[in-house]
């Protein structure tokens, strides 16, 4: 059994090409689903799978799809491949280095869901992937794998790349079909949901790059064989992004349920300069700062540990780690900034709350601020907390409730006299 | 006569053909980026045009223009040179990289070199935390990335862009 399902680049040659990808059975799914099977066999394998969304919300891929009406049409599909989660670089490896197998992915859903065109959106930054995804459509068009009336079938699939432009909450599904629409990238209020009012108020299913890139894969070997990886409740591999004070940051694609230590340690190749591990954000800047206790190191990475045992839910699984020299009121200053930053100023508990805990937290970076102000970014916080429309708010606020409760010490350190 | 139509006939019509003909607001953003593609900045013209071929007001379409951190209302350097400095970068020497780049330049955060090449900009997570210090460079109607990097391999990517500019100025000419 080979090491990787979705970063195959690794190991198989040319992947990155049509023919590549054709040489190793590519399309060959795409092709056997439209000619025999249902588009209901196609969602029932998925189903069946386990499969969960990678995006962060690990919601089952199966279940999204299954909630589209069949007495509202047309359908639309939605990938989302704006990967803006600090630390999270894992769509983008994929995306350049294996995108047939994505592309693949997001036809099968297309066709389960009897979609005839799908969106790609990427971050705007990603200018340079969106051209070649664009030329590799093309290519798909000319080699009869795209278009009108699919291998004779009355099946006809069209995509379309449509680059954001540096938005951090258009990742926010809601927000990124507003963005598609030409709109501000604000999230909507919900019900009613995508599946049913989605893109311009049509039926809508949006994954995530990597839960479109496992789909050929489920189809072609069935939903036992995807089950063989990963836990009972959160099947298959991903691809952890390790960053921060590591000897090897990058991609890592491991079975879920894989220790952090193993990840942090094994993979990883520890922790540079002979230091000594502080803490651990499983899912970005949106984490739960996470003490890197033996117990914690232990922690095995899936969609329920890290939550069950320290309230730290995986997300993205973008792991950054943080040695003993980091102050981790320092760390929440940058997490703050990045949200402050990032809050599309709907909500005001999220767009006043992300606004006074930057301030807050730079004054006692720069060593202006008192004993007072630890508390009263404490408060903010929890004022925010369960507020808003969407999950940014929320997430605007993990790093610093967890950072005052595990950490006060390194904020007490910079207050001045 | 629109002007952005004018100049890039097919760019338009391309754009305009991805999506369901009652919904052409969805053009804006890459309509926007059509429109950055000589000057790196969004002309009041612009929005009028961009206005026009998507039967939106101009106020619309000034509004998804602020709203956008990689579109710019206002004129910059030729290359806006666009430096992650979030966590993850951060932890590997992000600030110290745009101090030093600062420095170096003569210039700071949001500010552009005399000669007006280049903008530094501090932006938010590029998606490249495992090849920190790293920055993108906006312009051309280009982005490129470029990781693992110190200011010296920093400036020699400047010369690069100089060198660029200097070549298609010369072409133009």
């Amino acid at each position: 059994m080979s090491q990787y399902l979705l970063l195959r680049h690794r190991e198989l040659p040319d992947l990155d090409k049509l023919s590549g990808y054709r040489a190793q059975g590519g399309f060959e799914t795409f092709k056997k689903a439209v000619n025999d099977m249902s588009p209901a066999e196609v969602l029932t394998t998925v189903k069946e799978s386990g499969l969960r969304g990678r995006g962060g919300a690990g919601f089952p891929t199966g279940l999204k799809w299954g909630f589209i009406p069949n007495n509202l049409w047309p359908h639309y599909v939605v990938a989302n491949a704006d990967e803006s989660e600090p630390g999270t670089f894992k769509d983008r490896e994929i995306l350049e280095n294996n995108s047939f197998q994505f592309l693949e992915g997001l036809m099968l859903a297309s066709f389960a869901i009897q979609a005839n065109v799908a969106y790609i959106y990427l971050r705007g930054e990603y200018w340079q992937l969106a051209k070649q995804l664009d030329r590799q459509i093309a290519e798909l068009e000319e080699a009869g794998l795209l278009g009108k009336d699919l291998f004779g079938s009355d099946y006809s699939l069209n995509l379309y790349t449509h680059l954001g432009a540096g938005a951090y909450i258009c990742g926010e599904e809601t927000a990124l079909l507003e963005s598609i629409e030409g709109k501000l990238g604000q999230p909507r209020l919900r019900p009613p949901f995508p599946a049913v009012a989605g893109l311009y108020g049509k039926p809508t299913v949006i994954n995530n790059v990597e839960t479109l890139a496992n789909v050929p894969l489920i189809i072609a070997n069935g939903a036992a064989w995807y089950r063989s990886f990963g836990t009972e409740k959160s099947p298959g591999t991903k691809v952890f992004s390790l960053s921060g004070n590591v000897v090897n940051p990058g991609n890592y694609e491991l079975p879920l349920g894989t220790t952090f230590r193993e990840l942090i340690y094994t993979h990883g190749g520890g922790i540079p300069h002979g230091r000594k591990i502080k803490a651990i954000m499983a899912a970005g800047a949106s984490s739960t700062i996470i003490p890197a206790s033996e117990e914690a190191l232990d922690t095995p990475m899936d969609y329920e540990e890290p939550q069950a045992r320290f309230n730290a839910p995986l997300g993205s699984a973008s792991v950054i780690v943080m040695d003993e020299t980091v102050n981790m009121a320092w760390l929440v200053s940058k997490t703050v900034n990045f949200f402050k930053h990032e809050s599309c100023g709907k909500c005001t508990p999220c767009r006043e709350g992300t606004f006074w805990m930057n301030r807050i937290s730079h004054r006692l970076v720069s060593g202006n601020g008192s004993s007072a102000d630890i508390d009263l970014l404490d408060h903010v916080a929890h004022q925010i907390q369960g507020k808003c429309l969407c999950a940014l708010g929320e997430f605007s606020t993990m790093a610093v409730i967890s950072g005052v409760e595990h950490f006060r010490p390194d904020f007490e350190t910079l207050v001045g006299n | 006569m629109n002007e952005l139509q004018k100049r890039y006939p097919e760019d338009v019509a391309a754009i305009l053909k991805k999506y369901p003909p009652e919904f052409r607001r969805s053009a804006i953003m890459p309509l926007l980026y059509l429109a950055q593609r000589q000057d790196g900045h969004v002309s009041g013209r612009s929005v009028t045009d961009i206005a026009e071929l998507t039967g939106l007001s101009t106020t619309d379409v000034t509004s998804v223009v602020g709203f956008y951190t990689l579109f710019h209302a206002e004129a910059g350097g030729r290359y806006r040179i666009q430096v992650c400095t979030d966590l993850p970068c951060a932890l590997r020497g992000a600030d110290d990289f745009l101090a030093l780049l600062q420095k170096e330049l003569g210039i700071s955060v949001g500010e552009t070199t005399p000669d007006g090449m280049f903008t530094i900009e501090e932006v938010k997570c590029l998606a490249a935390c495992h090849r920190a210090p790293m920055f993108q460079v906006q312009g051309d109607g280009d982005i490129t990335y470029h990781e693992h990097q110190t200011v010296e391999s920093a400036m020699q990517v400047l010369k690069g862009l100089r060198q660029q500019a200097q070549k298609s100025g010369k072409e133009a000419a």
